[in-house]
């Protein structure tokens, strides 16, 4: 199993109030597997992607990526380990501003250590599969939001993950962009890769394999999509 | 892609900040490195405007010296001009002489002759121009009238200093010297012969006025005086000049003719030539007081300028004391403001680079190589701002002073080497609280939005 969650829980704590974001939630990823988790605004969904990221230590329960809890290792080597196993996409991009699409694209190659070449013949290749060959020294801020979102897909390949962590990727895109965005979702997936989709977007929800719900921090049933499922 | 490489484009990116931050670095180099420039050009030029002063004053003084010792030589030489116009001022007369009956009739003691031979050969130092003569008061029979008698030889010439230029030429026998009123008198002029009690003279010259007995004295050769008087090898008096000498003079030269011609003694006669020499020797005098006050007084004006620079070079020292530290502190937090709305800024990049790996020590570097940048750049700019202004300052434009005595001491070429790493130091400390702050955020706070 590529992504193993298993029984985990976060509880905000403010000065006046307490919210359980996640409630002991357990799932799993396989490696080829596209997995969407479908919840309302609030229901605890991007503090669970988190979490499987390496970004929030549950409060309690397990999270396992490639058979490492990430939270049992030194903050430096989790770094290095993110930067290894998992790609991020997220809704606001969230690409550095400064950057043109090729330095962000190469921005992962920083936490490993390979080759500056290899890691640019592989950024060009990305930028070259997403059509982004005429854009690549422009900054995020001349891209439209399917280029900037390209780009962001193409930072998260960069180093060859095994999971893609995706959170409302196609939040800002019109259909036919987020169409493009979960056809590389997709291919990420049947090349072997495991992705694990967060959204309340019914049309992305169509595209993955098996789709979890969740409502008020708590998995509420789970619904077969293509492939068989197992609980 | 590097960490360097990041820094640098967001320095492109954000470079308002950037400039911010530059300048804020600049202005403190500047106000150090402008400081200690002025320190140092004060010092320079104070040297300088000293040495200036000091040569101004030592050849002023030369100048005021050379004319009081041009003053002396000429009084000198006055004096002897008119010592020999007016006279001798010391006269040798025998002890038993009375002054009274001296002045009131004229000499009536005598001594031998042989005593100015004496007294030239002494070793006697205190007077010059020995001349023996005799004076009586006699009646000239041929004009019915009375003149002073005087009866002279030549100066007789002191041994041991060879003998000197005379005052007086000798009255040589059968000629004759005559004061004013008798040549008026008589109407007589030079060459004219006389008869003085039957003896015939002719006039060899004859004398100014001079409103003293000189005026009715007749000068004739002391032997055939001696004759006419009965006084053979007997004189009344021996005529000297004093030296010019230092000292109670008068005392002096007593004690030595006294210990040379026991049976005599010495009276100063007041003359002309000794007033005037004494109010050229007091003109002297006060020239010379006028050179020491010149030399107090400029000694005094050197010390006030070397007083006035110091208590400048003192202002600027703690005006310096004062603002750069000021200036420096200010921008250690502006840089650090700066530092800290950057990292605000900054957040969500911080939290995506956190999140693809980049480890906390990675994006700490990032912000030091941002400062590094600033305070190397601020650093340098500061200098050349900071050194600018110290000379426009200083004063030493307008001044065609070498610019090397700048750094001869080397505390300021110190400062200026030190300048960028201490710029460095500045943003670098200013810089590390925010960086850490950037490093530590929760990516998940930023990351969550999505
Ligand atoms: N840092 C936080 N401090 C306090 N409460 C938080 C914090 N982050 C999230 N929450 C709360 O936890 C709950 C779950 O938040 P979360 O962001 O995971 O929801 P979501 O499903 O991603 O929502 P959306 O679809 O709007 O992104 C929400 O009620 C939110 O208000
Ligand atoms: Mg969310």
């Amino acid at each position: 199993m590529l992504l193993s969650i298993d029984g985990v829980s976060r509880t905000y704590t403010d000065s006046d109030s307490t919210v359980h974001a996640v409630d002991d939630v357990s799932l799993q990823v396989a490696a080829g597997e596209f997995v969407a988790v479908q919840g309302a605004s609030g229901s605890g969904k991007s503090t669970l992607l988190l979490m499987a990221g390496g970004l929030l230590k549950p409060d309690s329960g397990h999270v396992q990526v490639n058979g490492q809890d990430p939270y049992c290792l030194k903050p430096d080597a989790r770094a290095e380990f993110r930067a290894q196993n998992i790609g991020f996409v997220f809704q606001q991009f969230h690409l550095v501003p400064y950057l043109s699409v090729l330095d962000n694209i190469l921005a992962p190659a920083l936490a490993v250590s390979e080759p500056e070449t290899r890691a640019r013949a592989r950024a060009l290749q990305l930028i070259e599969q997403f059509g982004l060959s005429d854009r690549q020294q422009h900054v995020p801020a001349k891209l439209s939001s399917g280029e900037r979102q390209r780009a962001a897909m193409a930072r998260a390949l960069l180093n060859e993950p095994k999971l893609i962590l995706a959170d409302e990727p196609t939040g800002n895109l019109d259909h036919n962009n987020a169409d493009t965005l979960l056809g590389y979702l997709s291919d990420f997936a049947t090349a072997g890769g495991a992705v694990l989709l967060v959204t309340h977007d019914d049309r992305a929800v169509a595209c993955a394999q098996r789709v979890v719900h969740l409502q008020n921090g708590r998995i509420a049933e789970p619904v077969v999509n293509a492939v068989s499922s197992r609980r | 892609m590097t960490v360097w490489r990041l820094a640098i484009r967001e320095i492109r990116h954000r470079k308002l900040s950037f400039l911010m931050g530059v300048i804020s670095v600049t202005t403190a180099v500047a106000c150090l490195v402008g400081a200690q420039t002025l320190l140092r050009a004060d010092r320079v030029i104070t040297e300088h405007v000293l040495q200036v002063k000091q040569t101004e004053v030592e050849s002023a003084i030369a100048a005021k010296e050379e004319s009081v010792k041009q003053a002396g030589a000429e009084l000198e030489d006055a004096m002897r001009k008119h010592m020999k116009g007016l006279g001798f001022n010391i006269l040798i007369i025998p002890k038993e002489q009375s002054r009274s009956e001296m002045l009131l009739n004229g000499m009536t003691a005598t001594m031998p002759e042989s005593y100015v031979d004496k007294l030239g050969q002494s070793r006697i130092v205190t007077i010059n121009h020995l001349l023996p003569s005799v004076s009586q008061r006699v009646q000239w029979p041929e004009h019915e009238r009375e003149v002073i008698l005087i009866g002279t030889r030549g100066e007789v010439p002191i041994q041991h200093r060879g003998l000197k230029k005379p005052l007086l030429e000798e009255v040589s026998a059968g000629k004759m010297v005559v004061g004013y009123e008798i040549q008026t008198e008589l109407d007589l002029k030079v060459g004219d012969t006389v008869t003085f009690q039957k003896q015939e003279f002719t006039i060899s010259e004859v004398h100014p006025e001079r409103g003293s007995t000189d005026d009715v004295t007749v000068w004739i050769n002391l032997k055939q005086a001696q004759e006419m008087l009965g006084m053979q090898n007997l004189i009344n008096a021996i005529l000297a000049l004093e030296c010019d000498c230092a000292g109670d003079r008068i005392s002096a030269i007593r004690a030595e003719i006294e210990a040379i011609l026991p049976g005599t003694q010495v009276i100063e006669k007041f003359s002309q030539a000794l007033a005037r020499a004494e109010a050229r020797a007091k003109a002297k005098e006060t020239a010379e007081t006028a050179l020491t006050q010149e030399k107090e007084s400029s000694q005094a004006m050197l010390l006030r300028e070397e007083q006035g620079r110091n208590q400048l070079e003192q202002q600027h020292a703690v005006f310096a004391a004062v603002l750069v530290p000021l200036v420096l502190a200010g921008s250690a937090v502006t840089i650090f403001l700066l530092a800290l709305a950057n990292t605000r800024q900054r957040t969500e990049e911080i939290g995506i680079l956190c999140a693809i790996g980049l480890q906390t020590r990675q994006i700490i570097l990032v912000f030091l190589s941002k400062a590094a940048v600033i305070g190397i750049m601020g650093g340098l700019f500061g200098i050349g701002l900071g050194y600018w202004i110290g000379w426009s300052l200083g004063g030493l434009s307008g001044n065609s002073l070498d610019w090397q005595l700048l750094f001869a001491a080397g505390d300021l070429l110190t400062t200026i080497v030190a300048a960028p790493f201490l710029a460095l130091a500045i943003t670098g400390i200013a810089s590390w609280v925010p960086a850490l702050l950037a490093a530590q955020r929760d990516p998940a706070v930023v990351l969550q939005g999505g």
